[in-house]
């Protein structure tokens, strides 16, 4: 199939609960976002995974390159400090 | 239990094949379009509603089992009667043919039996009332995914309207058995187990009216000549559906994995 014959690419989020995030689950095709989210509905949630979706365009996605990851990603394995692991824990503290 | 009550149930038991039967006759044929299907999100939106559909024939033909009193189960119910036995409508047997015409089938059965159950789930018959309440939810999706591809067909190419209005056309005749009221359907509806089904006419008519304006399509005449699937008197389709959906508890009776 061409590109013209094949519906363009979505990328779809789920909600899993109340109160969490959406998640990026996956993609499918579809010819318009209302399709996309009948698919999502379809593909992605008759699980009960979910009780809300996002779909987004994918090529409204801006990516950063892989090329670049060395310069982008890198320079964070050194600075150990960033990490918020230098406290006194209270003990009363559980969840952290 | 009383002569009347005997009566009684003999009758609800042929109303709830009435509607499981059209849930099972048009789950069975939308699952055709299983591996066939235009696309693969298509495919699983298909077989989903398919499976929505057998689900509910599964709880109605089980209920029907109960009022029959004969101790026969839903897959005795659903696999094993003859051709004349069973009451659905007759549109929900005819052939898939191209995704088109199968939306617009699914189009017109689906805004019926979303009409059906939003009335049967204040039916004086709480079984009833219960299980009608569970299917209106799906059935609003599967009128929503159906009258979204009616409305991109019909209102897309010159080639997609001219397909779907062409099975909108061939369709049409079907669906005036849905509300042909006949001495079953009466009694039900004075008793307060099912609606009327002028009054469901007047509000299917409605729906049907919108979508199809949406859909840039013309509603087709109606046409005198009736079906009466819902009697048991099918078209020459339903045989070759049994066909297929019989011949395992056929030859292996009472077949479990």
């Amino acid at each position: 199939m061409d590109d013209k014959r094949q519906w363009p690419l979505f990328e779809v989020f789920i909600r899993a609960r109340g109160g969490l995030d959406h998640k990026h689950v996956g993609s499918l095709h579809a010819s318009d976002a209302r399709m996309a989210v009948d698919h999502a509905r379809d593909l992605y949630t008759r699980r009960e995974e979910g009780v809300s979706i996002w779909v987004v365009p994918s090529a409204a996605i801006t990516a950063s390159d892989p090329a670049e990851a060395e310069s982008l990603f890198e320079p964070a394995h050194d600075k150990i400090y960033r990490h918020p692991t230098f406290y006194d824990i209270p003990d009363e503290v559980k969840t952290l | 239990m009383s002569a009347a009550a005997a009566n009684f149930a003999r009758l609800l038991f042929r109303y709830v094949l009435r509607v499981g039967d059209l849930s099972l006759v048009l789950g069975q044929r939308l699952g055709e379009w299983v591996g066939h299907a235009p696309a693969l999100e298509e495919d699983l939106g298909l077989a989903n509603v398919a499976l929505d559909l057998i689900g509910q024939a599964r709880l109605l033909l089980a209920y029907a089992g109960e009022l029959e009193g004969r101790e026969r189960g839903e897959d005795e119910i659903a696999f094993l009667r003859e051709q004349g036995e069973y009451l659905n409508p007759t549109l929900v047997e005819q052939p898939n043919g191209d995704f088109g015409q199968t939306i617009v089938r699914q189009v017109l059965i689906g805004a019926f039996q979303l009409e059906l159950y939003e009335r049967l789930a204040n039916s004086a018959d709480e079984r009833l009332a219960a299980i009608a309440a569970k299917a209106v939810k799906e059935t609003r999706y599967h009128l929503r995914y159906s009258s979204d591809w009616l409305a991109r067909l019909g209102d897309g190419t010159a080639e997609s309207h001219a397909r779907v209005q062409s099975a909108l056309e061939r369709l049409w005749p079907y669906t005036t058995e849905l509300f042909a009221e006949d001495d079953l359907d009466r009694e039900m509806a004075d008793c307060g187990i099912a609606p009327r089904l002028a009054e469901v006419r007047a509000a299917w008519s409605a729906r049907i009216d919108t979508l199809l304006a949406e859909a840039a399509l013309d509603r087709p005449r109606d046409r005198p000549y009736q079906w009466f699937g819902k009697r048991g008197e099918h078209s020459e389709h339903l045989g070759y559906i049994l066909a297929d959906m019989q011949y395992l508890q056929r030859t292996y009776p009472g077949a479990r994995w």
